[in-house]
């Protein structure tokens, strides 16, 4: 009998972690989640079925923010598209990214790549990009040499092409997208409002303007449904008992659990930063605890939120933090203007002769290594680049650190002594 | 964090394996392993934490104990991505594949390469990369693993470690936001349990702790970093052994043994701490008695700096010119200089004190004029003087401020502290403190 629940709690356990990641990475199995595209995706489909069966030329860009779903609706449309088996047989798909093909020259060998043209290209030289993309297109027309195949090219992260020498890819793909050589469809996606600005004079004029917007018009109810679809447990779950305890579970009724998902939502509405969230509330799941409670969204959401720098302030050693306070004084003082060890020490030193207390006299060496160590960090960081000729103690610095973090930091810091404490508060009266 | 590690998914003698080898960091193991899960893992993960908090330490062993397919590269020892692909390629497909890159790839070629060779061999299991010692500049500039990777590839999961927080990382439109996690730093009691650890077996386990906690008392306002903190223990040990071997004191006269180790331990902050003496010499200078071992000569000490005299005389007129401003000069160097107006003369502010600023770079004649007034005997301007001044430069005690090409007004910059400085001056017997402007 144990032996059974025990087996049922271990699959249980691991459903929804594989549940949770699946709808990451393939997109939505839900359909009732599948956002609804509507024109959109019929706009995209009509255009690429058009170069597919009637060989016309497009040209698309889809713009949208990060986790807008562009990718899932290409896929979505391509999917839709290859249903039909005319389509099917005869249309190539190129798919680039400006993450992986940082160069003209590598897209290129990529596209010869995809289109399966190493034998045919061979050992040729070509003298120009054009001549290249030229040689490969017609070498995709089919045996009559009537007409040439429709080839897709799906440009991912197009902002990234844009900044390529003279962007002669994207120049290259639009005029043959212009002129009646071979029908393409060039489809970009990217998360840059002003793309276009980007685009050289002559490219954009062979660009055919046209922009599809995926933008999220999610409400915050919206928002909680979605949150509870994406935990529910499917009616195909293998313990039907368990599958409704944890449903009945399910935690959005609960105030403060809403008011952590309504700041979630002020701050990105996006799904992407909401998967972190859930995320880190499954993994507080464990086989003793088969459920998850308000208390773990609490928790999950303060991870979230919380200032890293702050995080990183917690584990400096005293010296460092005196140092830190040190600079926070004297950007008060001379109001942001750049400092450098030697001030720093200076102030130190005023701070250790009003308090006399003999256990944090160091030698300077040791206040370097220390001032060293905030640079690596990099809560501080040098004006000039380090090759230049003045000497490490003279060198001008910033700090990157905000009076309200310091501030918030030196609260939670571990056994502060309260001289410390009070000489980062009690600036003005002791500075005269 | 009570208990052990209890994960249901993974074999209990690993998990109580890796709770032992993971002492202190239990809550960080259990949310990793949560969150990796047993097919598939979040695609991307962000550690960061101070150094020597066990951020690699934790993902070595338990990816070693529970064997999942793993790669892990060092971004600072990995210099051209070419080396963090070679890697990468080798620990999971084996020599073969890692031949099949090209000479300079791109990361495109690696890419196709590892899709190739994941539908030849697909997996079960995530793949782990592990990424370590992240630094921002290298991250952007070398664009090597990064969490794009995991988006574009499937299976995979990327795991960054480092001591900077990921703000600095993000590039500037965004990309696939990957789940922080933070390693908090070690507390106090946390650092005395973990290098009680590694205690010497001829000596009690109390008595070591005592060691560690006078240490800690000595070391802990200064550096918290436990590789670091590891290291002095070591090194400091015998010293503190030794009343109890020469048989002066027992193991309970805590007292006794405190007064033997502490100025010890101060004098290897000053030292050993900052690597002006190596271990091994330290380690030598504490065998040798006490009335033989002189002062230890650290890297910068000043006494196997031996210049000539004409040279200290013009190091230290490359001081005054660097730290006192040119109007000051007749008042010093002048023998007789006549009345000059106090106020105008007097007014610093605290803000401007050269010796905060730095040295400010002086023609060559006004050295040479400075150098001649502060000289006792009558020197001839010949080309020995000038070639010290060109020894100086070549030492790097002087800085040239000018261009090369400026042959006739040549500028310079004296580059020594105020310490090295005053010792100098002791020696020949010059006070230079009277002659400088910040500490009239």
């Amino acid at each position: 009998m144990c032996i059974y629940f025990k087996c049922v709690e271990i699959c249980a356990f691991h459903v929804p972690i594989r549940k949770m990641t699946n709808n990451i990475e393939q997109g939505c199995p839900n359909v009732a989640l599948r956002p609804v595209f509507g024109g959109p995706q019929v706009h995209l489909l009509e255009l690429l079925r058009r170069t597919a069966l009637h060989g016309e030329s497009n040209s698309v860009l889809l713009v949208g923010p990060r986790g807008a779903g562009k990718t899932m609706l290409l896929k979505s449309v391509l999917k839709e598209l290859l249903k039909e088996k005319d389509v099917n047989k005869t249309l190539m798909q190129v798919h680039l990214n400006g993450l992986l093909q940082t160069d003209d020259k590598i897209a290129l060998k990529e596209i010869t790549r995809q289109l399966h043209l190493e034998n045919v290209v061979g050992d040729k030289v070509f003298g120009s990009f054009a001549e290249n993309l030229a040689f490969l297109l017609e070498a995709l027309k089919k045996g009559d040499r009537s007409s040439s195949r429709p080839v897709l090219f799906l440009l991912d992260e197009f902002d990234l092409f844009v900044h390529h020498k003279n962007q002669t890819l994207l120049y290259n793909l639009f005029d043959v997208s212009q002129s009646a050589q071979a029908p393409i469809a060039v489809v970009g996606l990217t998360c840059r409002l002003d793309v276009l600005e980007l685009l050289e004079k002559r490219v954009k004029s062979r660009f055919s303007h046209r922009q599809i917007h995926l933008l999220s018009g999610a409400t915050f109810p919206d928002y909680v449904q979605r949150v509870q679809s994406k935990l529910w447990l499917p009616e195909q779950f293998p313990d039907q008992r368990f599958a409704h305890e944890w449903n009945n579970s399910a935690l959005c009724e609960d105030k403060s659990v809403e008011d952590a998902l309504q700041r979630h939502f002020n701050s990105s509405k996006d799904f992407r930063s909401l998967h972190v969230l859930l995320m880190l509330c499954l993994s507080r799941v464990t086989v003793a605890k088969p459920c998850i409670k308000p208390a773990d969204v609490l928790e999950a959401s303060r991870v979230c939120f919380a200032d890293a720098k702050a995080n990183m302030l917690h584990g400096l050693s005293i010296l460092e933090l005196c140092l830190i306070i040190a600079m926070k004084h004297l950007n008060d003082v001379y109001e942001g203007e750049p400092f450098n060890l030697q001030m720093v020490h200076n102030e130190f030193k005023k701070f250790l002769q009003r308090k006399s207390s003999t256990i944090y006299h160091f030698e300077p060496a040791v206040v370097m290594k220390a001032f060293e160590h905030l640079q690596q960090l990099e809560l501080i960081r040098p004006l000039d680049s380090p090759g230049a000729r003045t000497q490490r103690e003279f060198q001008l610095m910033r700090l990157l650190l905000d009076t309200s973090q310091i501030m918030e930091a030196l609260q939670k810091y571990p056994q502060c002594p309260t001289d410390v404490k009070q000489w980062a508060m009690n600036l003005q009266l002791n500075w005269l | 964090m009570t208990g052990p590690l209890q994960h249901p998914g993974y074999d209990e003698e690993k998990l109580r394996k890796i709770a032992e080898l993971l002492p202190c960091r239990e809550v960080q193991a259990e949310l990793l392993l949560s969150l990796m899960g047993q097919h598939r893992s979040y695609p991307a993960i962000f550690i960061y934490g101070h150094r020597a908090s066990g951020k690699s330490h934790t993902i070595n062993m338990i990816m070693k104990e529970l064997e999942l397919p793993h790669v892990m590269v060092s971004c600072v020892e990995c210099l051209s991505v070419a080396l963090l692909f070679e890697q990468v390629l080798l620990s999971f497909f084996g020599a073969d594949a890692a031949a099949l890159l090209p000479r300079g790839p791109s990361l495109s070629d690696f890419v196709r390469i590892y899709r190739q060779q994941c539908s030849d061999s697909p997996a079960k299991q995530t793949r782990y990369i592990v990424s370590a010692k992240c630094l921002s500049a290298a991250f952007s500039a070398n664009n090597g693993i990064s969490p794009c990777f995991a988006q574009v590839e499937d299976n995979v999961s990327v795991i960054l470690l480092s001591e900077i927080v990921w703000d600095k990382f993000r590039p500037n439109t965004g990309c696939f936001e990957p789940l922080l996690l933070h390693f908090s730093d070690y507390s106090k009691g946390e650092l005395q349990q973990i290098l009680s650890k590694d205690r010497h077996p001829s000596y009690s386990a109390e008595f070591y702790s005592s060691y560690i906690n006078i240490l800690l008392g000595v070391f802990y306002s200064v550096c918290r970093d436990l590789r670091e903190l590891r290291h002095l223990a070591a090194l400091n040990f015998s010293k503190f052994c030794e009343p109890l071997e020469e048989g002066k004191a027992k193991e309970s006269d805590t007292h006794k043994l405190w007064r033997n180790i502490e100025p010890h331990l101060k004098k290897a902050m000053r030292t050993v701490y900052l690597r002006e003496v190596s271990s091994l010499q330290w380690e030598k200078m504490q065998e040798m008695e006490e009335k033989e071992a002189g002062a230890v000569r650290g890297l910068s000490a000043h006494t196997h700096v031996e210049l000539p005299y004409y040279s200290k005389f013009l190091l230290i007129a490359a001081y005054l010119a660097s730290y006192n401003p040119a109007r000051t000069d007749k008042r010093f160097f002048v023998k007789h200089h006549g009345k000059i107006k106090k106020t105008n003369f007097l007014k610093k502010n605290e803000k401007t004190s050269n010796h905060l600023l730095g040295p400010k770079p002086f023609p060559l004649d006004r050295m040479l004029a400075i150098f001649h007034s502060v000289v006792d005997s009558r020197v001839a301007p010949s080309a020995s003087i000038f070639s010290q001044i060109s020894s100086l430069v070549t030492l790097q005690l002087l800085n040239q401020a000018s261009h090369d090409d400026q042959l006739d007004a040549p500028k310079y910059k004296c580059a020594v502290s105020m310490d090295f400085i005053c010792a100098i001056s002791r020696t020949v017997n010059f006070d230079i403190v009277k002659y400088l402007y910040d500490f009239l």
